[in-house]
């Protein structure tokens, strides 16, 4: 705490030294805690990782983190770009296999299943995972094949009214069914941003995920889209449990229960979103959340 | 001089006033203060110099070399005697060559008259007489042009706007020259064609089951009227593709996606440049190899089942042009596999789709029109192939669906119509311009719609 008064008083008295700090300078001035501040860990957790550690080849991108994901709450991944956010998010439902050179190593529990045992079965685990991305990637496909895609996959429907069910009620949740109700036979890349990206929320809500992944899901919306997802996450934080990673904060403020903040690679606060937007305890998160870096 | 030695000369002459351009560029902006004080940097100042050194001098020889065979030629011809004047054309020419082979010793002045051997001397000394006009023209043209060029050097010139609307005259002459042999070739195709269908109907041609291209020699010979008939080429060209095509889609695309999505990036690093030396191998390899090896052995294995091969199969050229074609379609289909973008793939495996999921439900619907039009493009390649289907398919103008059989291509037709001695407007030699023009239309409309199809998918992704 010290260490950062002493930094906002040279940024006070001071602005144009503040100006002319590189980050890396501020960085160092600031030591990263021992270990996590705040609560990274819940009673009831529906997912629980230990001890995660990501290499991209020889580099290091994530350093021994601890961090558990209540059930049915929403958790907003936050920090500076290339800190690690979408890295650990991946690990999650094993994306990062897709990426030869990028190694995991830790525990990762989804309730009492190893995630990264090799007997589970990672098709099973995305079923149970699902993952909305940064840019909306709505297959070139209609709108309708778009959310039956995952439900075919899995076998969840054997009758063509089964899958219109699925189909319907994921479009609801997602709050797009009156938007394209009339033409889902055509195709989704044809939907504004905004409706491809509620389109891809509700391909991966249809085969009943458990925890849903988005990594900055709003980032390539405009506001008024964006307003859609937040409202959209809201409604479906009650039944999903949902990690998010945002780069604006008002989002997280607004969407989530509890905050985590990564910084080059390092967890270096979780709390509840409040306690971190109104009274971070760690000098860097204030830095980042007054904006210092970012 | 030769024009060839003059040209030589020429870019000696453009190198000289480049450097004169350059020094002077430097001498009037020294007063100035330095080149920044110029309009343009020094090397467009120079550029300009060698320009109006080299353009005008070599228009001048351009229309010079056009013009004055035929001046040579009229003056030669009027100053002849009288008694030798040619009374019509074919006299007209007959003397000229006369005179002409005198000249260059081909014909011994023993054997013409006395008057003809004069000619042909005052024929030599006009030649050399131009050759040396020519010379001192052009030498003189490319000085005084560089003078000029190089006396403008001044800093207020807009040598750079200069130079550069020289160099986009001179792209577009060559982009010009480019289309206009191309629109040359396919009238001179179509007005031969134009020439055949004067004397076979074109309905005959189209339709026509029978294709037997001889001409009479005389009017009781025994099979004296031709047949061109060409729906037999026509068949025989598809059935050829057809089993090319069997070939190479299957295989081209499976390669294309184990190398696209399953091969390690090591495999990849030297798999996709062995498949392109297979692209680089010569036709007329691949057309004995067909010949030679393919056949003979559908041959054996086919008559050790008890059937009837022909030794020049559509079997044999089909197979062996479609693994000349596989490299073509593997790496037209590996581009736009690897052009659907990473976020469709994640998004399906993040759903829980396996790999070949993925591949079978996402990559290759949303690849489909690119492969199409890859796969449209080598089908238009197997139709004009030649080389293999010389060699390895038959003459024989079978109209058969069986692939043991003997078939003849158009491609090989045109080839035998246009080999050995012809007459250049019998019905037989016309007809090859006649399929030549069929195959041109065939493969443009591929060619286009194939494109068309892969312009349309490129842009669905950017
Ligand atoms: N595919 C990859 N290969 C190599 N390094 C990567 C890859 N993806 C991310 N990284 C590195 O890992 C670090 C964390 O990246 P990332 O998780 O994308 O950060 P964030 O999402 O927080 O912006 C960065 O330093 C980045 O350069
Ligand atoms: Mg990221």
């Amino acid at each position: 705490m010290e260490t950062a008064q002493k930094l906002n008083d040279t940024a006070q008295t001071n602005p144009a030294a503040r100006m002319a700090q590189e980050p890396e300078t501020m960085n160092q001035r600031i030591p990263y805690p021992e270990r996590t501040i705040g609560k990274p860990l819940c009673d009831d957790p529906k997912m629980s990782m230990r001890n995660v550690d990501v290499f991209y080849g020889d580099s290091q991108a994530i350093y021994g983190v601890d961090l558990d994901i209540g059930k049915n709450e929403v958790i907003a991944l936050i920090g500076p770009s290339g800190c690690g956010k979408s890295t650990f998010l991946r690990c999650l439902n094993r994306m990062n296999d897709t990426i030869d050179i990028c190694k995991v190593k830790g525990s990762f529990m989804l309730e009492q299943d190893n995630i990264y045992d090799p007997k589970l079965d990672v098709v099973e685990l995305r079923a149970r995972v699902g993952m909305v991305f940064q840019k909306p990637n709505p297959f070139p496909k209609s709108i309708y094949e778009n959310v039956a895609y995952g439900p075919r996959l899995h076998g969840l429907a054997n009758k063509k009214f089964e899958l219109d069910e699925i189909v319907e009620s994921s479009l609801r949740k997602a709050g797009l069914w009156d938007e394209v109700k009339d033409r889902l036979d055509q195709p989704g890349t044809g939907l504004s941003g905004g409706q491809q990206q509620r389109l891809c929320i509700a391909r991966s809500i249809a085969v009943s995920p458990e925890v849903v992944l988005m990594d900055e899901p709003c980032s390539a919306l405009d506001p008024i889209a964006t307003a859609k997802i937040e409202e959209l996450i809201d409604e479906l934080s009650g039944q999903y449990t949902i990690a998010i990673v945002t780069h604006s904060m008002q989002q997280a403020a607004r969407v989530s229960q509890r905050t985590a903040y990564f910084h080059l690679g390092r967890l270096i606060e979780v709390n509840d979103t409040n306690t971190v937007f109104t009274a971070p305890e760690h000098a860097l998160t204030e830095a980042y959340i007054t904006g210092r870096f970012g | 001089m030769q024009a060839g030695n003059l040209v030589l000369l020429l870019v000696a002459l453009g190198a000289v006033f480049y450097f004169f351009g350059w020094r002077r560029s430097y001498a009037v902006s020294a007063p100035l203060g330095g080149v920044r004080h110029l309009h343009s940097l020094p090397g467009y100042y120079a550029s300009l110099a060698a320009v109006w050194c080299v353009l005008p001098a070599l228009a001048l020889l351009g229309l010079w070399l056009i013009i004055d065979d035929a001046v040579i030629r009229t003056n030669l011809m009027a100053s002849l005697p009288s008694s030798i004047q040619p009374a019509n054309e074919v006299d007209y020419n007959l003397l000229l060559n006369q005179i002409r082979n005198v000249a260059g010793g081909a014909l011994n002045p023993a054997f013409v008259p006395a008057e003809v051997v004069a000619a042909a001397e005052q024929l030599v000394a006009m030649q050399a007489r131009n050759q040396q006009m020519m010379s001192i023209a052009f030498v003189s043209i490319a000085v005084l042009g560089g003078v000029w060029g190089w006396s403008r050097v001044q800093p207020r010139l807009r040598a750079r706007q200069q130079v550069e609307s020289v160099m986009k005259w001179m792209l577009m002459g060559s982009a010009t020259v480019a289309i206009l042999t191309t629109l040359g070739i396919v009238l001179s195709v179509l007005f031969e064609s134009i020439r055949f269908f004067q004397k076979v109907s074109p309905v005959e041609f189209l339709f026509g089951l029978q294709w037997s291209p001889q001409i009479a020699l005389r009017a009781d010979q025994v099979g004296a009227t031709g047949a061109f008939g060409a729906v037999p080429l026509f068949a025989g060209t598809l059935l050829i593709s057809f089993i090319a095509m069997c070939v190479a889609v299957p295989v081209g695309l499976m390669s294309a996606i184990y190398l696209a999505e399953y091969a390690h990036r090591n495999v990849r690093a030297w798999a996709k440049p062995i498949l392109e030396i297979l692209a680089g191998v010569p036709t007329v390899v691949y057309g004995f190899f067909a010949a030679l090896t393919v056949a003979p052995a559908i041959r054996g294995f086919g008559e050790s089942m008890g059937l009837t091969v022909a030794s020049e199969s559509a079997l044999a050229a089909g197979l062996v042009m479609g693994i000349m074609i596989i490299p073509f379609i593997s790496s037209l289909a590996d581009d736009v596999i690897t052009a659907v973008p990473r976020a469709m793939r994640d998004g399906s495996l993040a759903l829980g789709a396996t790999q070949s999921e993925t591949i079978k439900r996402v990559v290759i619907p949303a690849a489909l029109p690119g492969i199409m039009g890859g796969i449209l493009l080598a089908v238009s390649r197997a139709i004009g192939e030649t080389m293999i289907v010389v060699m390895a398919a038959g003459l024989a103008a079978n109209l058969t669906a069986n692939p043991l059989e003997a078939v003849t291509t158009i491609t090989v037709q045109i080839v035998t119509l246009l080999v050995g001695d012809q007459e250049f407007d019998s019905a037989k030699t016309l007809a090859a311009f006649a399929l030549g023009l069929m195959l041109f239309i065939v493969t443009l409309g591929l060619n286009v719609i194939a494109l068309k199809i892969v312009k349309k998918y490129r842009e669905q992704y950017e």
